[in-house]
């Protein structure tokens, strides 16, 4: 079985809203794929179900050989210690310093101390920011702070990254240096990544695989791809 | 080794909790303080009324004389039949010549008139005084009482004992009620002041969750936090109870208008205060906490 896998999933929301209809994927190990669509396209519910964020409707999602349908609330956190989540508003802690806002992922599998400093050093060195361990959020730039969050997502070495539009707030050059970040992951630890965006240069430039969903429809899944078809 | 570091660490987030939303932690504890304060002086109003209660039971007594001309056998008889009784607490014979005695003692007047008998010719009678179990049940047990034979007159203060019974029975259960009133009343207060505090962490917790946090893992630090919370709402209350009463007792000497009403002693009261508004502030506050999390564990 394929890392992640979804099976004719559909979601249908409370409201009534069709996010999702009929949509098949797999994604195997140590792949880089962007999931691409205009606002409302449903990319954005494809990422929760992937995180257990939603349930599917109907169909089968599986990451990492857990099944989200059967999977209970009190559980979740399985699933979430193999996965590494980076959002587009950071979710960071204001009122920790960028070591204690990384460390805090760690400390929930009560290793020993200098385990956890060890660990923690090495993601903020991995992302650039070792000079700013005991800054606080609110100190930091954008691009910066983003950082941090994708230090905090691959601390316990997730097989999975789960990135929710990461460039959403950052200007391009920022964007790019963070994207240069997430690829980096990518290439070094042999981590597979899942992004949603809606930045067109970032995935021309990138080259990786392309996911493209239209009105809870996938309606394109190329290699190397861009994001609008050539010759259109 | 594990369980206990993340046992620590939890335990140490909870005090920075504590202290990194200060303000909201400040309202919790004066919110919890106020309302133990009312439930201190509850307990030390409802623990007089208890205790003065109880003194004016235990000093209740029914007083069965018996017929002049009886044998001493028959005395023996009448006080088995009474022990044989339900309801019965004490049972403790006075001969005549005893009350005769205690009456000259007592004063000038009787000891002129009663200086006149002598044992064989003393008009009092032999009696016995008799405690009873359940006051309430007073009257039933002293009928019973007047159908032994050789039993001349039964007397226990009939109707005015009766009445202040019911009444000390009716102020009693209104303390319960306040207690327990202003027992929940705190709950709930505590209980909502803690819901707003963790509201301002919602985000913490949703990124926990995020982290993959276990949602005990997520409760512990809030549980310890309501723990930590509780404890030091109840301190001012405690302090402020004990030595409050300690003063007043000394300034009203112990007693209220009348020595027939006297307050209960400080030190017997102490222990039960602490202990009493340490656990409701201190369970108060953790489940308080407990619950309110829960919540936020959907994410």
């Amino acid at each position: 079985m394929q890392l992640i896998e979804l099976k004719n999933v559909y979601k249908r929301y409370n409201n009534g809203v069709t996010a999702l209809c009929d949509v098949n994927l797999s994604i195997s190990k140590g792949e880089f794929v962007f999931v691409i669509g205009d606002s409302g396209s449903g990319k954005s519910t494809l990422i929760k179900l992937l995180y257990r964020q939603e349930k599917p409707t109907r169909g089968d999602v599986f990451v990492g050989g857990i099944n989200m349908s059967k999977l209970r609330n009190g559980r979740v956190y399985k699933l979430r210690r193999k996965l590494g989540i980076v959002f587009q508003d950071y979710k960071l802690l204001p009122k920790m310093t960028v070591y204690e806002n990384v460390a805090f992922a760690l400390e929930i599998y009560g290793l020993r101390r200098d385990e956890i400093r060890r660990r923690t050093l090495k993601a903020i060195e991995q992302v650039g920011l070792k000079d700013k361990l005991r800054s606080y959020p609110s100190e930091l730039s954008g691009g910066e702070q983003q950082r941090v969050s994708i230090a905090r997502a691959i601390v316990n070495n997730p097989k999975v990254l789960i990135c929710d539009e990461p460039t959403g707030n950052l200007d391009p050059k920022t964007s790019m240096e963070v994207m240069e970040v997430i690829d980096r992951i990518n290439k070094e630890l042999g981590t597979t990544i899942i992004m949603a965006t809606h930045d067109e240069k970032i995935v021309n430039r990138m080259k990786k695989r392309v996911v493209q969903i239209e009105k809870g429809i996938v309606t394109r899944d190329v290699l190397k791809g861009k994001y609008k078809d050539e010759g259109i | 080794m594990k369980a206990f570091r993340i046992l620590r660490s939890s335990l140490s987030e909870s005090f920075k909790g504590v202290f990194r939303n200060f303000s909201l932690s400040l309202a919790s504890i004066f919110c919890i303080a106020i309302t133990l304060v009312l439930v201190g002086f509850s307990i030390i109003l409802s623990y007089n009324v208890n205790n003065f209660t109880r003194e004016i039971e235990q000093d209740m007594t029914i007083v069965v004389f018996l017929n002049r001309k009886i044998s001493d056998e028959d005395v023996k008889t009448v006080g088995n039949k009474i022990r044989g009784l339900e309801n019965i607490k004490e049972v403790k014979f006075e001969s005549k010549n005893d009350v005769k005695k205690s009456m000259q003692e007592d004063s000038e007047i009787f000891n002129s008139i009663l200086e006149q008998y002598n044992d064989e010719t003393n008009p009092l009678q032999d009696s016995y005084l008799v405690k009873v179990v359940d006051i309430n049940t007073i009257g039933k047990t002293a009928d019973e009482i007047e159908k032994i034979e050789n039993v001349d007159i039964v007397k226990y203060g009939e109707g005015s004992v009766e009445e202040l019974v019911k009444i000390f029975d009716l102020v009693k259960k209104i303390m319960y009620g306040t207690v327990v009133a202003l027992v929940l009343v705190t709950i709930f207060l505590i209980a909502n002041t803690i819901k707003i505090t963790i509201q301002s962490r919602s985000r913490e917790i949703e990124i926990r969750r995020l982290v993959g946090a276990s949602n005990a893992f997520i409760r512990q630090p809030f549980f310890f936090e309501g723990i930590i919370l509780g404890f030091l709402g109840s301190i001012v209350p405690i302090i402020g109870c004990c030595f409050g009463y300690r003063y007043l007792y000394d300034r009203l000497g112990g007693q209220i208008f009348t020595a027939i009403i006297k307050l209960v002693h400080p030190s017997d009261i102490t222990f039960i205060l602490v202990l009493g508004l340490l656990a409701i502030g201190v369970i108060v506050g953790a489940f308080g906490s407990y619950r309110a999390v829960r919540k936020y564990l959907k994410i």
